[in-house]
């Protein structure tokens, strides 16, 4: 009756597509026909809950870009214009704000998700990599965007850590003069800050997100076992331990989507400055480069690194106390980077490395943590020691993992997932 | 027959020659797109020498003007504090001989200064660019004889009434002094002396 003819109509399209662009064919690789491991847990959600607040990112920033005006003179009343005057300004505001800090919880707890079951090992050390690269990208994007709302913490944040570029030697001092534009940062750092956060870095991140997606899929997701589910396929090539991501993963997803956002409108409804974590309350003043407020902390997010920059207090080699920490904080993020070449182990998952990798892990996310608090506090003699000794724990993680992971006895890994 | 007559080496010769040639034009054409950022011709005339009236800054006290967007602190030192300052045990600096090049050649001596009462300072922490506090009376601060001075709030860096930063801070250098001259009752900073 209808139904067939209607099917065979669709089918015709899908035809008429197919023969000019490869619709069916990329539908089938990365959704209906990608085979995921089917022992997914919980870690797992937060590559696509990701995906979810880049979406919102965009579509929010979009939206603020039509009533912000990126001048020193306007952007701080453009912005509370954008909070009373215009119509649901304040939604679309908190949305993009919070989504700034929903973003880095789900990006960190995804990477500690490879950290725990070695998804940046061979053959993954590219999705490894574009994923640092993602996450450097992102810290460039909070930053600067951080400077739009002119206001005190905005100006003042941005003013330290510009100024780390001035630690640099011989080129130092010229460098910082070269990204502010101006012989302090001034509506033209403002104007520029503006361009890069709206514009290039928000292209840069989409294209990498993609190469992210593409090495991912190319090699196939890594699972809590850390088995390489190919290995055991059945007679028509299907991994046994394989499920479609769609529709199985993408309903598993769409749960995990709904508890995000459930507790994600929460935040934004209820406690949009994140008690002063996420808003910072000096920024509700206009930027004033004559006053400096009693505490400059950055945005939680940047606070272990602060916290790493600010426990270098000695000189060291020859390099003063300044540049050394601007070291150790370029060090923090660069070490991440050639993660993969560091683990020996023969093993991906921590279900089955030995137990000195097992206390690393744990001694680097507590480090971490409390690296993360100090960073917000203003220092004191016994926080920078705590920092200190952090910093070292930060440090060894990566710098001794290619000796524990090779001493260690790992446990024997199954042949099959184990669910 | 293998390489249908194709001359390998003048290809390899060609490639090579329009990556190179490619390559330069690429460094050409990124020259305008960095020396964009420099500051601009405006932002370059914003940064012209200011003066301030002095007369009737009293001693002790403290008057900030704005230079380049930073501000210039200009104070009156009392006796007492240019002998705070001048008795300070040098040892308790990291730079008391104003050795790193944080200021003109022609303000020396545990003051750094042109004339002793007149103290100019660009009041901008030179650990990460906070402006550090006033705090020119003894005991202002929690240090064991404090002899007056700066305090920021940022990092916890302690400068002297010279702008000499103490040791075991996280201030790395001395705060930086401005060009600066004195032309009757008026102080221009931005200029230096030589030039007036």
């Amino acid at each position: 009756m209808g139904t067939p003819n209607r099917v065979k109509a669709e089918r015709g399209l899908m035809r008429w597509v197919d023969d000019r662009f490869p619709a069916t064919q990329m539908w089938q690789d990365h959704l209906s026909k990608y085979y995921a491991p089917k022992n997914f847990n919980f870690w797992y959600f937060f590559g696509s809950l990701a995906l979810l607040v880049l979406v919102n990112q965009i579509l929010t920033g979009v939206w603020l870009t039509m009533s912000y005006n990126p001048s020193a003179e306007g952007a701080f009343a453009s912005v509370e214009y954008i909070m009373r005057d215009v119509e649901y300004g304040w939604l679309i505001r908190y949305l993009h704000s919070t989504g700034a800090s929903a973003f880095f919880v789900v990006v960190y707890l995804h990477m500690f998700r490879g950290l725990l079951y070695g998804s940046y090992k061979a053959p993954r050390e590219l999705v490894w990599i574009f994923g640092m690269a993602i996450y450097l990208l992102l810290m460039a994007e909070a930053f600067m965007g951080y400077l739009l709302p002119w206001g005190q913490m905005s100006y003042w944040g941005a003013q330290v850590i510009i100024s780390l570029f001035s630690a640099i030697p011989f080129i130092g001092p010229d460098l910082a003069q070269w990204v502010r534009g101006d012989f302090l940062i001034s509506g033209i750092t403002l104007n520029r800050f503006f361009a890069l956060h709206v514009v290039a870095l928000p292209i840069v991140i989409l294209a990498l997100v993609v190469l992210h997606l593409i090495a991912l899929h190319e090699v196939g997701s890594n699972n809590p076992d850390g088995i390489d589910i190919k290995a055991k396929k059945d007679e028509t090539g299907k991994p046994l331990d394989g499920i479609p991501f769609h529709p199985y993963y993408t309903v598993k997803d769409i749960v995990g989507v709904a508890v995000f956002l459930f507790v994600f409108a929460v935040v934004v409804f209820y406690f949009p400055e994140g008690g002063g974590y996420f808003l910072e309350r000096p920024n509700f003043e206009p930027a004033n480069p004559m006053v400096t407020p009693d505490h400059i902390a950055p945005v939680w997010y940047f606070t272990p690194f602060y916290a790493i920059l600010r426990a270098i207090t000695f000189d060291l080699f020859g390099l003063d106390a300044k540049f050394l920490g601007v070291l150790f904080m370029g060090g923090a993020i660069a070490v991440l980077f050639v993660l993969p070449w560091l683990d020996r182990s023969p093993v991906r998952s921590m279900r089955y490395k030995g137990w000195m990798s097992k206390v690393m892990l744990v001694l680097f996310a507590v480090s971490f943590v409390i690296l993360g608090i100090l960073g917000a506090l203003p220092a004191t003699a016994l926080r920078t020691a705590v920092a200190q000794l952090c910093t070292a724990l930060y440090f060894a993680f990566f710098l001794l993992m290619p000796l524990y992971t090779r001493l260690e006895k790992t446990k024997p890994v199954p042949e099959r997932v184990t669910g | 027959m293998a390489d249908n007559g194709v001359n390998k080496g003048r290809r390899r010769f060609l490639v090579g020659a329009t990556t190179v040639v490619g390559a330069v034009g690429a460094v050409g054409v990124a020259v305008p797109f960095v020396a964009s950022w420099q500051p601009s011709a405006r932002a370059r005339a914003a940064g012209a020498p200011v003066r301030a009236d002095i007369s009737k800054l009293e001693p002790g006290q403290r008057m900030t003007v704005e230079w380049r967007g930073r501000p210039v602190w200009v104070i009156n030192r009392t006796p007492e504090m240019i002998e705070r300052t001048e008795s300070s045990d040098p040892a308790r600096f990291s730079d008391p001989d104003s050795e790193v090049p944080q200021q003109p050649g022609y303000v020396s001596g545990p003051l750094r200064s042109i004339r002793p009462e007149i103290g100019v300072l660009i009041g901008i922490c030179t650990h990460l660019g906070c402006s550090p506090l006033y705090r020119p009376e003894p005991d202002a601060v929690d240090m064991d004889n404090w002899p007056g001075g700066f305090f920021c709030p940022c990092h916890g860096s302690y400068f002297d009434l010279a702008g000499r930063v103490f040791r075991n801070v996280p201030a790395p250098t001395n705060l930086e002094v401005p060009p600066y001259r004195f032309e009757d009752d008026d102080i221009i900073v931005g200029e230096d002396e030589e030039t007036a």
